[in-house]
């Protein structure tokens, strides 16, 4: 009796380790991470004029097809790009070369916003890792400004605040970051 | 009178029991189902993600298209070449095929959640810009603007 209980015992073990193991070759660990972004829709003949930005208000990343880097108009190293954009996005002299900063109302609070916008260029021969390390150090750029200023508002980590509290933080400290029409850029 | 270390005791030690073992098995089973996903498709370009340290994970898996860019694997290699090609689905397609793609994609989810699909542009760290930019204008015209730069996460800062 006893021998017949274990013999049962041993086969479920056998046909939940051929399940696991069908398992084991059939999935993947889910991974999926990345940089989110949203495109700009296709725009209208109407629509173009509006798109005039002030010039103060526009910094110009550029990635030429060797992997060279340019912000504003000089060659940069890309370990200096993250502290460009910051003081770029702060403009904490009130330069008149720097983005303009407007008063806004979130929430009931006004915050000083920045109307700087970053435009991304490339080349068509940038390689793609060039690329996402330019992108990945200007959204690390814009992720440490809003840790300070949630520090500042908040006394918080952005990452510890609430859902209501990240979304003022996100309209203080927007994610302006525009892709550049390949077109302007692909004739190199 | 010692327990331990008398012959005459071995006999007294009983057998361990693999009653266990099946529910330790079944656990793992249920672990690897609970966290791993169905393999879609098969790769057929090789992708080696860049690195990226601020990346942000995907919040809605099942509502991702993925288009694969990179170059075709090594048994592809004698057909297609090694240039970059994209993989959508199961095979090498254009970019002009991403229209139909982004539309059966778009069809295949509830109406509700169609706004929120997310293309997942899966890139090879070696690939040339000017084919991402071709599929990123083409993504465009479809409106499928979501877009997330896969990328994986350094091993150390």
């Amino acid at each position: 009796m006893a021998r017949r209980n274990f013999q049962a015992i041993g086969s479920t073990a056998d046909i939940a380790f051929l399940l696991l193991c069908y398992f084991l070759m059939t999935t993947t660990m889910g991974d999926q991470s990345g940089l989110q972004r949203r495109l700009p829709p296709i725009p209208d003949e109407k629509q173009a004029q509006d798109q005039k930005v002030n010039r103060r208000n526009i910094i110009i990343v550029r990635i030429n097809s060797a992997d060279k880097l340019f912000a504003g108009s000089e060659p940069m190293d890309i370990a200096y790009l993250k502290e460009k954009i910051k003081e770029f996005l702060t403009n904490p002299t009130n330069d008149p070369n720097l983005p303009e900063k407007e008063a806004k109302e979130i929430e009931g609070k006004t915050y000083m916003v920045s109307k700087g916008v970053i435009s991304l260029q490339n080349d068509r021969g940038t390689s793609y890792q060039a690329y996402i390390a330019v992108q990945n150090e200007l959204v690390k750029a814009v992720n440490e400004l809003r840790d300070d200023f949630s520090r500042a508002n908040f006394g918080k980590k952005f990452s510890r605040l609430t859902e209501e509290e990240q979304d003022i933080v996100k309209k203080a400290v927007p994610q302006n970051i525009s892709e550049a029409e390949p077109k302007d850029t692909g004739k190199k | 009178m010692s327990k331990f270390g008398s012959s005459s005791n071995k006999k007294e030690v009983p057998q361990a029991s693999s009653n266990s073992l099946s529910d330790i098995v079944f656990m793992l089973l249920f672990f690897f189902m609970v966290t791993t996903q169905m393999r879609e498709t098969e790769n057929k370009v090789k992708v080696v993600m860049p690195e990226a340290s601020e990346v942000a994970k995907l919040e809605r898996k099942d509502l991702s298209a993925n288009i694969n860019i990179g170059s075709p694997t090594l048994q592809y290699q004698a057909m297609y070449g090694t240039d970059a090609r994209i993989q959508l689905n199961d095979s090498f397609k254009t970019v002009a095929d991403i229209r139909d793609f982004i539309a059966a994609e778009r069809d295949a989810m509830s109406e509700a959640e169609r706004s929120l699909m997310t293309v997942n542009l899966r890139v090879d760290q070696d690939v040339r810009m000017g084919i991402v930019s071709d599929v990123k204008q083409e993504l465009r015209r479809c409106s499928a603007l979501k877009i997330m730069y896969a990328a994986r996460k350094p091993a150390k800062d």
